[in-house]
């Protein structure tokens, strides 16, 4: 079974869709939230979630001499990731069908998914890519 | 999974604590800082929407939020200390206050109602309107957000929120303060409170404005608020646990009030055993203790009739001549053409459909029910009752080119086919006295 980063992107343009929500609409999409993560978790596929915190973080880029550092992401991105999952999946298809329920999917964000690589002695290529 | 494998988030816990941390927060911060106590209560929700989904649910979810309130109020201060001299010594306060502790902890929990009915008589201040104590109530004490407050009293969106942003503008004119009434006042202020709270129960409860399911919430909501005045030592009194009566006793007919296809059912027609056994049953318990002391307010009146339905095993048997004298002691307390329109209906049921017409047409033209569609429709039933098809066609007509919800108007269109459908056969009818 293989590790999957999944990537929660906020997108900007929805972020007024929070302000006008009631308590009672809050906590549904909380209770949504967390039934997703709970269910995998309780099918043994949730490995860890973290939340990043908001606002801007640091870009460091190595060009020549010393590296440069910036605030980032850049102001014109439209999606800032909002926090990660680490699921277990067999493979690439079997991790889009944990995710692709995930509520976050209904409030206009957005996932990405990286399979995590191992650290082991690299294996032989599958023989189909 | 469902909503209710989500461990810690009991229902209603949002609205409900949104509620609790704007009272507390505004007890601490002074009624002029309503709106900061709003601001940070909403921004602890949205940081818990943020949070929890990737860290779970925390053990204690009510404290982490006013918590994460406390803070963000404590941020906002330090922000605006160079603007603001008295934002250190608020944010001194908010950092002494203990509300934020275990709420399972009796003098905290105490502190917490406490704030709650504070800010229920700040919210019903005599010098507000009625519409804007209601949406207040609703909106401040108990956490509805503003488009629910639009939805609960069929408002457009912008309406509603423009009514919420003027009445907490009045409030901060009128210079409230947030505390508990002096004790001389307790009685015109708590009469105020229940007003409110019985307005807000009678707009979940009247049929006239749809089905949204918000509606529904209305009612619980004015029973949960009542039931803090209730268990409260300032405010335990006789008319609160009538008003409660009250309200128990309607609020267990409300599944029984229409069909499967959501159709309209009369008082005869309803099926009495899917009346909630356990309100009514509370709603005599409140009714017991409603009797103390030597006061009978139109709260008493109104529990006593709705208590004679509930006792009663069915339409025909119940007690008609009973709740007649309630209303004649009704009326008297309160002369409105509502009431008398109500006690002309248990009049014909005692003496009949012609004694009730003679005292129910006189109220034809009166200019507060000019637009009260169940003044045509009962005239429309008398009439049916005494025989008068042609009369009794003429009113449900008239009810139907008035103001109602879909749900009465398709009762009345079902009633008036049955008037004309069967002429005079007194189609439905069960007898009377």
């Amino acid at each position: 079974m293989s590790q999957f980063l999944v990537l929660l992107y906020d997108n900007v343009d929805d972020a007024d869709q929070w302000l006008h929500m009631s308590p009672e609409e809050m906590q549904r999409v909380i209770e949504k939230l967390v039934a997703w993560s709970e269910g995998l978790s309780a099918q043994g596929r949730l490995v860890a979630s973290e939340k990043l915190r908001d606002g801007s973080g640091r870009v460091l880029r190595g060009r020549g001499g010393s590296p440069t550092v910036h605030d980032g992401p850049f102001s014109e991105t439209k999606e800032i990731i909002g926090g990660y999952f680490i699921v277990a999946a067999a493979d690439y298809a079997e991790a889009v069908r944990l995710t692709r329920n995930c509520p976050h999917l209904e409030y206009g964000g957005t996932i990405e998914i990286r399979e995590i690589e191992p650290m082991a002695v690299p294996e032989q290529a599958p023989a189909v890519a | 999974m469902s909503d209710a494998e989500v461990r810690g988030l009991v229902d209603h816990l949002f609205r409900h604590q949104a509620g609790r941390m704007v009272a507390t927060l505004t007890r601490i911060l002074g009624a002029h800082h309503l709106e900061l106590a709003e601001e940070v209560v909403q921004d602890a929700l949205l940081l818990a929407l943020q949070r929890w989904p990737f860290h779970g649910v925390p053990a204690n979810p009510s404290a982490w939020l006013i918590q994460a309130a406390k803070h963000r109020a404590l941020d906002v201060l330090r922000r605006r200390a160079l603007q603001d001299r008295r934002a250190p010594e608020l944010a001194a306060r908010l950092l002494a206050d203990a509300t934020a502790g275990d709420a399972a902890e009796p003098t905290v929990a105490a502190e917490i109602v406490d704030d709650q009915l504070r800010m229920m008589f700040m919210c019903c201040h005599p010098a507000l309107a009625h519409d804007a104590r209601v949406g207040l109530m609703l909106n401040v004490v108990a956490g509805f957000g503003a488009r629910e407050v639009a939805r609960a009293f069929l408002l457009d969106d912008a309406t509603a929120a423009q009514r919420l942003v003027r009445a907490k503008r009045r409030l901060r004119e009128l210079d409230v303060v947030f505390e508990m009434p002096a004790p001389d006042d307790v009685h015109d202020r708590l009469a105020a409170v229940l007003d409110t709270l019985y307005l807000l129960f009678n707009e979940g409860y009247s049929a006239h404005a749809g089905e949204s399911p918000v509606r529904r919430e209305l009612c619980a909501e004015a029973i949960r608020l009542a039931r803090l005045l209730a268990e409260h030592p300032l405010v335990d009194r006789p008319e609160v646990h009538a008003l409660l009566a009250l309200m128990c006793l309607q609020a267990a007919r409300l599944t029984a009030r229409t069909d499967d296809a959501g159709e309209l059912l009369l008082l005869p027609e309803q099926d009495r055993s899917q009346w909630d056994r356990a309100l009514i049953a509370r709603g005599f318990a409140h009714l017991d203790r409603s009797a103390a002391g030597d006061v009978v307010t139109s709260y008493h009146l109104q529990a006593a009739i709705a208590s004679c339905h509930a006792a009663a095993p069915s339409f025909e048997r119940t007690d008609w001549a009973r709740i007649l004298v309630l209303y004649d002691r009704l009326l008297a307390l309160q002369p409105s053409p509502v009431v008398a329109l109500n006690r002309a209906i248990a009049l014909g049921m005692v003496h009949g459909p012609e004694a009730a017409l003679g005292t129910a047409r006189p109220l034809d033209g009166e200019p507060s029910l000019r637009r009260y569609a169940l003044l045509p429709a009962t005239l429309a039933e008398l009439h049916r009752r005494a025989g008068d098809g042609e009369l009794a066609r003429e009113y449900f007509q008239r009810a139907l080119t008035m103001e109602c919800t879909d749900a009465e108007r398709r009762f009345l269109r079902r009633r008036l086919e049955q008037v004309v459908g069967v002429g005079e056969a007194h189609v439905g009818e069960r007898t009377t006295s």
